[in-house]
């Protein structure tokens, strides 16, 4: 730590600190473009020059005679930074000006708008009028710079963000700069887009309107945008995320900046997966199906249309579920399995397993599918697309397609005593099913269904129809990770808290509240509430027992300890 | 010693017959500096060559020995040498003849240097329009190697190297020695940050000397004569300026434009401007007068006819508002000219020419250019010039904006020209009228 002062401002700051983060510590911005924690330093945007001088061991100030990059000057004890002065402002007015000579200023039809460091450091710094008179140079556009990449050129402020990406984190290298000067462009190779699996985050760090996502283009203004804070389900990477909705719909999934989990970026699976949520098919009604009392989707009763119905089937629905599921325990205990996917958050299993083993204590609990695809995918790619030496890794798409298999194996331990898959079970290995789903594509494979069988009872909480829906007794219409609170726990034993962006669909609801009302549980679904419960109960997911996890979540003991923290 | 009867040591041997070849070179003494050299101890050459006080001839004079000593001490694994024939500010020839006219004397310089610096090595820069230099490097490194000058054990003193012959591209920017490594490297000649500088982390990621061509000429005649006889020429250091060096030696002058008999001259350093138009280049042409005079290629800026009596020395232009000495390649510039014309063919060229990493350079440049070309064609505003002025003094003027010096030489020109000759620009603009030569003009 040194003691650093900032426009008057002594703060401490890491030694290690450029002038950018150690004024940030002080709650002073310089605003830069150039420069981004995750990529080298080059210098070049000229947006962060500042003011820097040292204290001398006599307590005076020597300050430097020029202005310097704030990126890339390195701090140390004493070291004496003014981003206020005249000299710096006129710098980055004109700094400003430059940068948007021939900048088009098509702010009404960029989608970068509203969340443009263009727009938000003019504001601040720069100055209202341009002084050129001549033409602007004009650009085309280039739509086949990636799959779900767009690039509108003449919008570029040559920061080089993109190109260092693809060069240091993607190490797939797509992205160059072509020509010289003024006329320089963010350009590929012909017939070579920039289509490797993390290219949607160049838009991320674009920092004006350059580089925007052909899946999000032109779809919503961002100011109408409300961010939740989630965690991507698409592999056991756990990667934080914001969900950015508006009016129940998610429009676009960004990267939520987390040191503990993946850092700064996301995989395109994730960031562009997520369409499935608002899948037409998804199911939005619970419904009873068979057995003496069928209630159908709008909670009507036999013979009354579902339109004539303005009645919630959910009451008479979760009623039947929960007097079905006793009478077949009261039958049949050992007979009773509940399947547990590894897409249920830690609270959705502990409410499922507490409240079947607290109707009986030999039902049995298993795990559902744990969808592994290849290999884990690592980056950055060598030039011959190999994998980077250990020790060497930025980024990591994982094989296990599942946000919270450890979260929920360590609730089936602590009920169960140990974990067995629903695949390794025989055929028709129980008379009586609850069956938990929640994955994003199909999922019952030919060993589950053969495990699974025509039992006498067959109970199906999920989001999409199934061979196994078809057939069940009683479907439960679930949520999306989008629509859930609650905890996932990653492939490093990292607990991070999500929070619901959207409603579910119609009548659907998010597994957390389903399951409440099966425990015949009073009051609203919490998921803090329900974390300071479990910490207490299930030993391997104490830490989570904080209740309140951060922003970047907490490692449980286990894992923490294995890392030296 | 008087100028007139000065002799030419860069250039003794340009123009003799067979000057390029190795026969040759040796018939007039060459390496036996480097025979020298070999028998004695690194740290001795070096300190030879600092006790000269020679300061680089690429442009911003820094001490060479100085230079190379900045490389760590003790280091293990390769150092490596980088001759800069990159030879692209405008104005500028003297690498050319040098090269092409008596290659062996510059390759003697690198090998001493090469030992000095104990590099094993060196890398020869040279920009790609030189097809004449290139064919006379390749066979006089030939003849090196034949005759072992260079590779294994030079000469029996146990001392490797290898020189590579690297052709650039055909860029300004591969001139600024990082750019010229990054280029080197094959890679977009983009300059790099310093901290670290070449001397820490240069070619290769491997500490790295940066030196020109002329610099390296100086170099056997500095071993073969000794430092007292390179201190007897030239001016020397300012007992009042602490900071100051000195500038000693012999300097090649290039003299081009409105003069009748341009090209090349050596002169102990501190000749004025004067002196060398009038009497090394046959006056100005047409019986006209010098209106303005690049001191030292155009990123200097311009001279004044009244301030021609400044000598070209290290500190001369820059009593008089230039930048500096530059490559002295002194450019003529006749009264019939207009200053507007000179401005606008200076900021195009830098506009071509500018790498575009930092925003003011890339910019800036082309922004100052498409004004002047706006001026030319009778659209001017009279506060256009203090705009110009403005983007000069942000781009490069005021130090620290970008990160080479590319910038700096683009605002020079801008700036001294503004400075000395505003009137002229502002009855440009008053009279409206439109640039003969602007029609022609390559637009931007």
């Amino acid at each position: 730590m040194v003691k650093v002062k900032v426009n008057d401002i002594e703060i401490d700051a890491d030694s290690k600190d450029n002038c950018i983060l150690a004024a940030r510590k002080a709650g002073v911005e310089i605003p830069h473009y150039c420069w981004h924690e995750c990529l080298s330093v080059v210098a070049s945007c000229r947006m962060c020059l500042v003011e820097v001088g040292e204290t001398k061991p006599d307590g005076t100030v020597a300050m430097g005679p020029k202005l310097v990059p704030g990126c890339q000057t390195p701090i140390k004890e004493g070291t004496v930074i003014r981003t206020d002065s005249a000299k710096v402002k006129t710098s980055q007015q004109m700094t400003l000006e430059l940068l948007l000579l021939n900048h088009p200023l098509d702010c009404s039809i960029c989608d970068q708008a509203g969340e443009c460091y263009l727009q938000d450091y003019t504001y601040k710094y720069g100055k209202a009028q341009s002084r050129l008179d001549e033409p602007k140079l004009q650009r085309m556009d280039k739509y086949h710079i990636g799959d779900q990449i767009a690039l509108f050129t003449d919008r570029c402020v040559m920061c080089t963000r993109c190109v260092r990406f693809t060069r240091e984190i993607s190490g797939t290298a797509e992205l160059q700069v072509v020509s010289r000067g003024s006329h320089e462009e963010i350009d590929v190779f012909p017939d070579e887009p920039c289509n490797n699996k993390l290219a949607g985050n160049v838009v991320d760090l674009c920092p004006v309107g350059a580089l925007c996502s052909k899946d999000f283009l032109y779809k919503k203004r961002v100011w109408w945008l409300k961010h939740g804070e989630s965690v991507c389900t698409g592999c056991s990477t756990g990667c934080s995320i914001h969900v950015d909705q508006n009016e129940n719909k998610v429009y676009r999934v960004r990267p939520r900046e987390n040191p503990e989990a993946q850092g700064h970026f996301m995989c395109d699976d994730g960031r562009f997966g997520f369409k499935y949520i608002h899948d037409e098919r998804r199911l939005k009604y619970p419904k009873v199906l068979k057995g003496p009392e069928k209630v159908s989707a709008k909670g009507a009763k036999e013979g009354i249309p579902d339109d004539l119905s303005f009645g919630d089937a959910w009451p008479s629905v979760m009623s039947e579920t929960r007097k079905r599921i006793q009478n077949a325990i009261h039958n049949d205990p050992s007979g009773f399995v509940a399947v547990f996917s590894p897409f249920m958050t830690v609270e959705e299993a502990y409410l499922l397993a507490s409240t079947i083993k607290g109707f009986d204590a030999r039902t049995r609990l298993v795990l559902g599918p744990v969808p592994v695809v290849g290999q884990d995918d690592l980056y950055p790619k060598g030039p011959k697309g190999e994998s980077p030496a250990a020790g060497k890794v930025k980024f990591t798409i994982r094989a296990e397609k599942c946000p919270n298999r450890l979260g929920v194996e360590a609730v089936l331990k602590h009920f169960e005593g140990s974990v067995v898959r629903v695949e390794s079970m025989p055929a028709s290995a129980a008379s009586a099913w609850y069956v938990v789903g929640g994955y994003g594509s199909g999922w019952v494979t030919e060993a589950v269904d053969r495990a699974i069988g025509t039992p006498s009872l067959l109970i199906v909480q999920d989001m999409f129809p199934s061979p196994l829906s078809e057939r069940a007794d009683i479907v439960l219409a679930s949520g999306s990770f989008a629509e859930r609170d609650g905890t996932y726990v990653n492939h490093a034993g990292l607990a991070q808290a999500a929070h619901a962006a959207i409603r579910p669909p119609e009548e659907a609801r998010a597994d957390g509240r389903i399951l409440m009302e099966l425990a015949g549980r009073t009051g609203l679904f919490n998921a803090m509430s329900l974390r300071k419960e479990i910490g207490a109960k299930v030993g391997e997911l104490s830490a989570i027992g904080i209740g309140d996890l951060g922003e970047h979540g907490v490692r449980l003991t286990k894992f923490a300890l294995a890392a030296g923290r | 010693m008087s100028q007139t009867e000065f002799k030419p040591v860069l250039l003794g041997r340009v123009g003799k017959p067979d000057s390029q070849s190795l026969a040759s070179y040796r018939a007039d003494g060459g390496y036996e500096a480097l025979a020298k050299a070999l028998k004695m101890t690194n740290t001795e050459v070096i300190d030879v060559v600092k006790n000269s006080g020679l300061r680089g001839r690429g442009g911003a004079g820094f001490p060479t020995g100085l230079k190379w000593t900045f490389l760590p001490k003790d280091i293990t694994g390769p150092v490596y040498l980088c001759v800069n024939g990159d030879e692209s500010e405008p104005g500028t020839f003297n690498n050319r003849v040098l090269i092409e006219e008596d290659p062996h004397q510059v390759l003697e310089g690198i090998v001493i240097s090469s030992f000095a610096t104990r590099t094993t090595t060196a890398y020869f820069y040279l920009r790609y329009e030189y097809g004449k230099c290139y064919r006379a490097l390749k066979q006089a490194i030939d003849e090196m190697y034949a005759n072992n000058l260079l590779g294994k054990n030079i000469l029996g003193s146990g001392y490797d190297l290898d020189i590579y012959l690297h052709r650039g591209a055909c860029a300004y920017i591969c001139g600024e020695e990082t750019g010229l490594i990054e280029s080197l490297e094959g890679k977009r000649a983009w300059p790099r940050i310093k901290p670290p500088f070449p001397a820490i982390e240069g070619a290769f990621r491997r500490p790295t000397v940066v030196n020109n061509v002329e610099t390296m000429a100086c170099i056997p005649h500095i071993l073969k004569h000794g430092p007292e006889w390179f201190q007897s020429m030239g001016i020397p250091k300012d007992p009042n300026n602490p900071r100051d060096a000195g500038s000693y030696g012999p300097k090649l002058y290039c003299i081009s434009g409105h003069v009748n008999k341009p090209g090349l001259v050596e002169l102990p350093m501190g000749v004025t401007a004067r002196e060398l138009i009038d009497k090394h280049a046959g006056g100005v042409w047409k019986g006209r007068t010098a209106k303005a005079v690049i001191p030292g290629g155009l990123s200097m800026g311009f001279m004044t006819n009244a301030e021609l009596d400044t000598p070209l020395d290290f500190n001369g232009p820059g009593r008089v508002g230039c930048l500096g000495l530059g490559t002295a390649a002194v450019v003529v510039i006749d009264d019939h000219t207009s200053m507007v014309d000179v401005l606008y063919n200076s900021c195009r060229f830098y506009a071509h020419e500018s790498c575009g990493q930092c925003t003011p350079c890339r910019e800036g440049t082309a922004w100052s250019t498409k004004i002047l070309e706006r001026i030319r064609q009778g659209k001017g505003k009279l506060s256009d010039i203090d705009l110009l002025m403005e983007i000069s003094n942000s781009i490069g003027v005021m130090p620290g904006t970008t990160i080479c010096g590319l910038a700096d030489g683009a605002a020079w020109p801008i700036k001294t020209a503004i400075n000395k000759y505003r009137s002229e620009f502002e009855e440009y603009i008053k009279s409206g009228r439109r640039s003969e030569s602007a029609a022609l003009a390559h637009s931007h």
